[in-house]
């Protein structure tokens, strides 16, 4: 870990203008994530803005009925929640399927949205890796990629986006608010948050250097029954190989994502519309055009049987 | 002591402080955090830090290395490398050696350590050092380099063992001829010790005598090889290691974090500490090797074996030996024609060698998936084949006879704990929910190692008696149940016993390894017993032959006196050692058991979760049911992870293991496990050691994972020779969903 | 300052997408000259905590976590490193009462807390009722996650107590038990290779005062 300066934000938007500021300088909330990657070097900050101070620590009903969750709220506060558990069941399901207790007693919701990768490429800095180090290659393509992509990869870059609760949020249409340095605030659908890697997977999200998020709302209640079948080797904290988060409506329609799968939570409009025809055709639709490994071309055949084992509980 | 002939009754039998169930006496230090670990001993003010930098290469040449930058970064004392380090030997019982330079033999071998004042900048100085190197083509692909290995017998340095080729009566005769055969073959990935306790080392020299406290299994191995490594006199060393947080194998032998800490304490003319940062210790250490398995087995319709043939393939580092997967074949069932043998490839991948139960581990997963498969062959209950083949001698050399074998017992007796009769003996029949339900069941067979063993036993004048040995507890219960066997053989509570383990500075004893370590040892210390009881009663005035110690008291030919009487003038030493001479040549010491496992796996998505697990086991007199029942269920759930998630994932263009940390090696977690039920037959083995015990640390794990594949099958009736059972690899061939 | 990328490319001198068989040299020195600071102190800070409830004050190097303060600084060394990566559960600590991992945390981040160590719960001469229990049922062999656990388990209890949801809690809506599979899926985070779980289990549920 390189020496680093501390200080601790009392002001969003000042907060947002220090990092802006400095190329080498990076908030820190929650540290689960990037003090793990400080720690190998694969994250190099000088200076760290510590935004634990700035107060986004609530959940408030929105005007339209909607919830918003400050950026600072832990893991496991916001599943814990009442109304979230009431309303939003996938994403508690899905936030309670990640980590450990420990983890997300500390990870914020802001964090959760930025972790980086658990390629073992990224993480192993002896290997190659354009995430990593642009420009190096990419060791996972003709290596070990069990957990790697099958859908929105590229030839630079097989990474997934790790996380669970990114995935509920996708299929709530969440947005992430934030401010800048300027103090210029914008809201961003989480549809759009997080990039497909293409030739730069260096960057991970749309954010600008030195966006701070403050907040992720939510829109008003979907009601229907919630899911967030999560499958991994063993049984608790782990990754996903693949995970279906769905709310499912008593007519069988309904929307679905899937995580574990590509850089972003993974989730087609137009393959939502085929939920009444069953499972094997939303991911035909949802997954078209996949390049899956050898490694892990399983994920598109238990892609469908995890969201069959949804609908069928749907209908119990 | 020599034991050469069966033990008659000893003070043992009494069985007042042995063989009951006994908390362990340094479980307050353990669970109050107050128990020292290698890297916490705070005997050395002011230690500097060590930093390992490993290879980035599994092999070739290191051309050259600039420390500028790294020397020069805040807080540096020292850089070790090859070059600066001087001449170092190889331990032998290292296949490679701990320090690369100028040749690197596998990824992540260690190349510098960086000593500093604090943790943090040994760290960040670590990352600055530029090594430069010339890579060179290696062989990182095992299914590849076995076209060409060589047949090779071997030893796994941890009592496994196997002749490159074995061969009793005619087998391709007997297999051809059999009416009923299987042939398969099987596959047990590379596995990682995974250890919570990282190795951690802390090192001070006092002239040219080196204090060193760390974590090892095997105290005298790893003092020997370390002065062998640093090419000192041996008795130049104190070790100590009197706790060990886990080991299973990985901490048999001497590792880099010793050798590294000695070589920066001298460089830095300080004391030096240092933990091998995690993401470097699968491919620095060692590691279970991966095997290839090919398993032929006839029979007569009754279910008689008539014909055993188990083949085994593994890879090593040059010079390194062969997973000696075959051993249990050639003793675990009957069969008048066997063949066994053993190809060897090698292997630049990092050092294959000892994790827990090496050869029977994997090659339990194997054969008990084999019997399973000749029993639906048969229409044969699986548990009736195997007691229906059933010996009581070696089937190589029948004039030799195990010592006891009650595995016919294990068997019938956990069927009917288990309720293995509502089993279907079709698969793939049983529903709950979305679960597909099984049944499986195998044996357990683990061999038993006498091994010298040597202890001090000390009355104090203030009536204390403590225990002194080199023996370590690596979470197996030393302590304790040396505890009780003193306190059995001096006729006091194991409370009144103080035990100190694990320093050089003590007698040698057998260590912790090859399950040999609970028998053995408490044999020594029932060896010095012996020698403390006849100083004790002469004190007394008591003839020793007829002595009796209970309560506290001394008695005999009429006369009693306080124990600590006896040493009310001065302190008493009894120190001897257990040493073994021709028994084993007369019989086969093993240990027997059988696991029962019922499974549920996902219909949909093909994950598997274990449900129930009952293991019964017969492993001679049991001297602690508490720590024994723990050594027990925990092999099973490490024989879980190897069943159903454990595997270094190889790459074969850079000859390393890919996933090299705890979040990518997969070992089981809480919500794996249910409940477990294990069992222990009541026996006790006169032919074994004067206290009547065997090896039990490691028989939980031979064949458990072989259950929880045999209950797969019985739920899907889709069978997987393929370790571990990860989903992908029967997910399409499951029934199909609606 | 600038982050050195010339010297981050050539970090382990040999990049794995480099052709097999040839190695890419170190960048000389003069690489780094134009930008290298000279040698100096790393960046320290003071920070005030309170551990199992005596105050500390202490001066650090920004980079130090929450578990290599309590062990290196304050030598409270019960709560373990068995990763530094977040990936095992052994330098589990109560900060605020909720369990967090040491590791991943750094200590100039806890400015104003109230943190409890294992050595906090109780000692062996006075063990909290978790230890005593993890003692009555062999709930741990090496012994070196057992701290960890116990802090976990505690706070597992608590969690439970205050409606804390879990992964396998059957409806959401309704409060937690203090079942088998609801402990072991909330004791996931931290491992044990010993295998010591169902132990654990037993000793949760005499604790909790449920049956296993």
């Amino acid at each position: 870990m390189r020496a680093f300066t501390y200080e601790r934000a009392k002001d969003a938007v000042e907060a947002a203008r220090i990092v802006a500021g400095r190329p080498d300088a990076k908030f820190i909330a929650g540290g689960t994530n990037l003090l793990d990657l400080m720690k190998l070097e694969i994250e190099t900050p000088t200076h760290l803005v510590d935004v634990q101070d700035l107060g986004f620590d609530k959940i408030e009903k929105t005007r339209d009925g909607g919830l918003r969750i400050g950026a600072l709220v832990t893991n496991t506060d916001l599943a814990a929640d009442e109304r979230v558990r009431r309303d939003y069941g996938v994403l508690t399901r899905a936030i309670v399927a990640g980590a450990s207790g420990q983890l997300r007693n500390k990870a914020s919701t802001a964090g959760n949205l930025l972790q980086r990768t658990r390629c073992p490429y990224f993480y192993d800095t002896n290997m190659a890796c354009n995430k990593r180090k642009p420009g190096s290659g990419c060791a996972a393509i003709g290596g070990y990629s069990r957990q790697l992509g099958v859908i929105g990869v590229s030839n630079a870059c097989i990474a997934t986006f790790p996380g669970d609760m990114a995935v509920a949020m996708r299929v709530l249409d969440a947005a992430i608010e934030t401010v800048d340095g300027g103090g210029q605030k914008r809201s961003i659908p989480i549809a759009e948050f997080h990039r497909l890697w293409g030739d730069r997977p260096e960057i991970d999200t749309v954010l600008k250097p030195g966006e701070l998020i403050t907040a992720v709302t939510l829109p008003r209640p979907i009601g229907g029954r919630h899911f967030y079948e999560k499958v991994r080797d063993r049984a608790s904290y782990a990754y996903a190989l693949v995970s279906v988060a769905a709310v499912i409506q008593r007519d069988g329609t309904g929307r679905v994502a899937f995580g574990g799968v590509a850089p972003r939570p993974w989730r087609v409009e137009a393959a939502d519309a085929l939920l009444p025809q069953g499972a094997a055709a939303v991911t035909a639709r949802a997954f078209q055009g996949a390049t899956p490994t050898r490694d892990n071309a399983f994920k598109l055949p238990l892609a469908t049987r995890a969201l069959a084992s949804v609908i069928a509980q749907a209908k119990a | 002591m020599q034991f050469d002939t069966p033990a008659t009754t000893n003070p043992i039998d009494r069985m007042k402080v042995v063989g009951r169930p006994h908390e362990r006496i340094d479980g307050p230090l353990k669970t109050t955090g107050q128990a020292p670990y290698a890297y916490e001993h705070r005997a050395i003010a002011n230690p500097a830090y060590g930093y390992i930098v490993g290879s980035a290469v599994a092999k070739g040449t290191i051309r050259s290395i600039n420390l500028d930058e790294a020397r020069g970064a805040p807080g540096v004392l020292s850089i070790v490398t090859a070059a600066t380090a001087g001449k170092l030997g190889k331990g032998q019982m290292n296949t490679v050696k701990l320090l690369a330079g100028p040749q690197v033999d596998h990824y992540h071998q260690a190349v510098a350590l960086v000593v500093a004042e604090t943790f943090e900048q040994a760290r960040a100085a670590a990352a600055l050092v530029r090594v430069d190197y010339a890579r060179a083509t290696g062989s990182y692909d095992l299914d590849e380099a076995l076209k060409s290995a060589p047949l090779t017998g071997g030893d796994s340095g941890e009592g496994s063992g196997a002749p490159p080729v074995d061969r009793t009566g005619k087998f391709e005769d007997a297999f051809a001829a059999a009416p009923v055969k299987i042939d398969a073959e099987y596959t047990t990935p590379d596995h990682s010790h995974a250890m919570m306790e990282p190795f951690a080392s802390i090192a001070a020299w006092n002239g040219d005598e080196l204090t060193l406290w760390t974590s090892n299994q095997m105290i005298d191995w790893g003092r020997g090889d370390l002065a062998k490594t640093l090419g000192i006199p041996k008795d130049k060393i104190t070790l100590m290691s009197p706790y060990v947080g886990g080991g299973f194998g990985g901490k048999l032998f001497l590792r880099a974090d010793a050798v590294l800490a000695a070589l920066g304490a001298k460089a830095a003319k300080r004391p030096v500490k240092l933990a091998m940062q995690r993401p470097m210790m699968v491919n620095n250490a060692t590691h279970r090797p991966a095997t290839r398995q090919r398993i032929r087995l006839g029979a007569q319709p009754d279910g008689t074996i008539t014909a055993i043939a188990h083949e085994s393939g593994s890879g090593d580092q040059p010079n390194g030996g062969p997973e000696a997967a075959v051993n249990q074949t050639k003793l675990l069932y009957a069969g008048a024609n066997r063949l066994t043998s053993m190809r060897l490839a090698v292997l630049n991948l990092p050092e294959g060698n000892a994790m827990r139960a090496p050869g029977e581990a994997p090659g339990m997963m194997a054969l008990e998936i084999a019997m399973d498969e000749l029993a639906e062959k048969l229409r044969m209950d699986p548990v009736a084949l195997r007691i229906k083949n059933d010996t009581q001698v070696d089937p190589e050399k029948p004039e030799r006879r195990f010592s006891q074998r009650q595995l016919v017992r294990c068997l019938t007796e956990g069927a009917q704990r288990f309720g293995w009769s509502r089993r279907s003996a079709t698969p793939g029949q049983v529903r709950d929910g979305k679960w597909l339900v099984g049944m499986g069941v195998a044996a357990a067979f683990r061999n038993h190692v006498n091994r010298t063993s040597g202890a001090r036993v000390r009355l104090g004048q203030d009536g204390v008696v403590t225990v002194e040995t080199d023996m370590t507890d690596i979470g197996t219960g030393s302590y304790t149940i040396i505890a009780q066997t003193a306190g059995e053989m001096l006729g006091v509570p194991a409370e009144a016993v103080v035990v100190k383990l694990g320093s050089s500075a003590f007698p040698v004893s057998a260590g912790s390894g090859g399950q040999w370590g609970a028998a053995n040892a408490t044999a020594g210390v029932y060896a010095a017993c012996v020698k403390l009881r006849e100083q004790a009663a002469q004190r007394l005035g008591i003839d020793p032959a007829t002595a009796d110690f209970a309560d506290g008291r001394v008695s005999g030919g009429g006369k009693s006196g306080d124990l600590r009487a006896a040493a009310s003038g001065g302190e008493l030493v009894g120190e001897d050692k257990i040493e073994f001479d021709k028994l084993d040549k007369t019989y086969q010491f093993a240990t027997f058991g059988a696991h029962f496992v019922e499974v549920g796996v996902d219909a949909y998505t093909g994950i598997t979760r274990i449900r129930r697990m009952l293991a019964v086991c017969a492993a001679g007199r049991i001297i602690n049911p508490v720590s024994a029942r723990s050594q027990v269920i925990g092999a099973m759930t490490m024989g879980a992870g190897s069943a159903l998630m454990e595997e270094l994932a190889v790459d074969k263009r850079f000859g390393m293991f890919v996933n090299h940390d705890l979040a990518s090696y997969e070992v089981p977690v809480h919500a794996d496990i249910p409940q477990q039920e294990v069992v222990f037959l009541d026996e006790a083995d006169e032919k074994a050691n004067p206290m009547k015990a065997k090896g039990v640390g490691e028989l939980g794990m031979c064949g458990v994972a072989g259950a929880i594949a045999n209950a797969v099958y019985n739920a899907t009736g889709v069978r997987i020779r393929d370790y571990p059972l990860t989903l992908e690899k029967h997910l399409e061939r499951l029934p199909p969903i609606v | 300052m600038a982050d050195r990328p010339e010297l981050e490319i050539t970090r382990r001198g040999v990049l794995a997408s480099g052709a097999m068989g040839a190695a890419i040299a170190v960048a000389p020195g003069a690489a780094v000259a134009q930008n290298a600071p000279e040698p100096q102190a790393p960046p320290t800070m003071p920070v005030r905590f309170k551990v199992n409830g005596r105050p500390q004050q202490l001066t650090l190097d920004t980079r130090t976590t929450l578990l290599d303060a309590l062990r290196e600084h304050l030598h409270l060394t019960g709560t373990k490193k068995g990763c530094d990566h977040g990936q095992c559960g052994a330098c589990t600590v109560l900060v605020g009462g909720k369990r967090i991992n040491s590791c991943l945390t750094l200590a100039v981040m806890h400015e104003g807390d109230e943190i409890v160590t294992i050595e906090g719960l109780g000692t062996p001469d006075k063990l909290h009722p978790m230890q005593a229990a993890f003692v009555k049922h062999d709930g741990y062999q090496c012994g070196y996650c057992t701290p960890g656990q116990i802090c976990s388990a505690v706070a597992v209890l608590d969690e439970i107590r205050r409606g804390v949801p879990s992964h396998v809690q059957a409806d959401l809506t309704k409060r937690p038990a203090a079942s088998n599979m609801e402990m072991r899926e909330r004791m996931s985070g931290n491992i044990c290779r010993c295998g010591a779980y169902s132990n654990i289990a037993d000793a949760m549920a005499d604790v909790a005062g449920v049956k296993a």
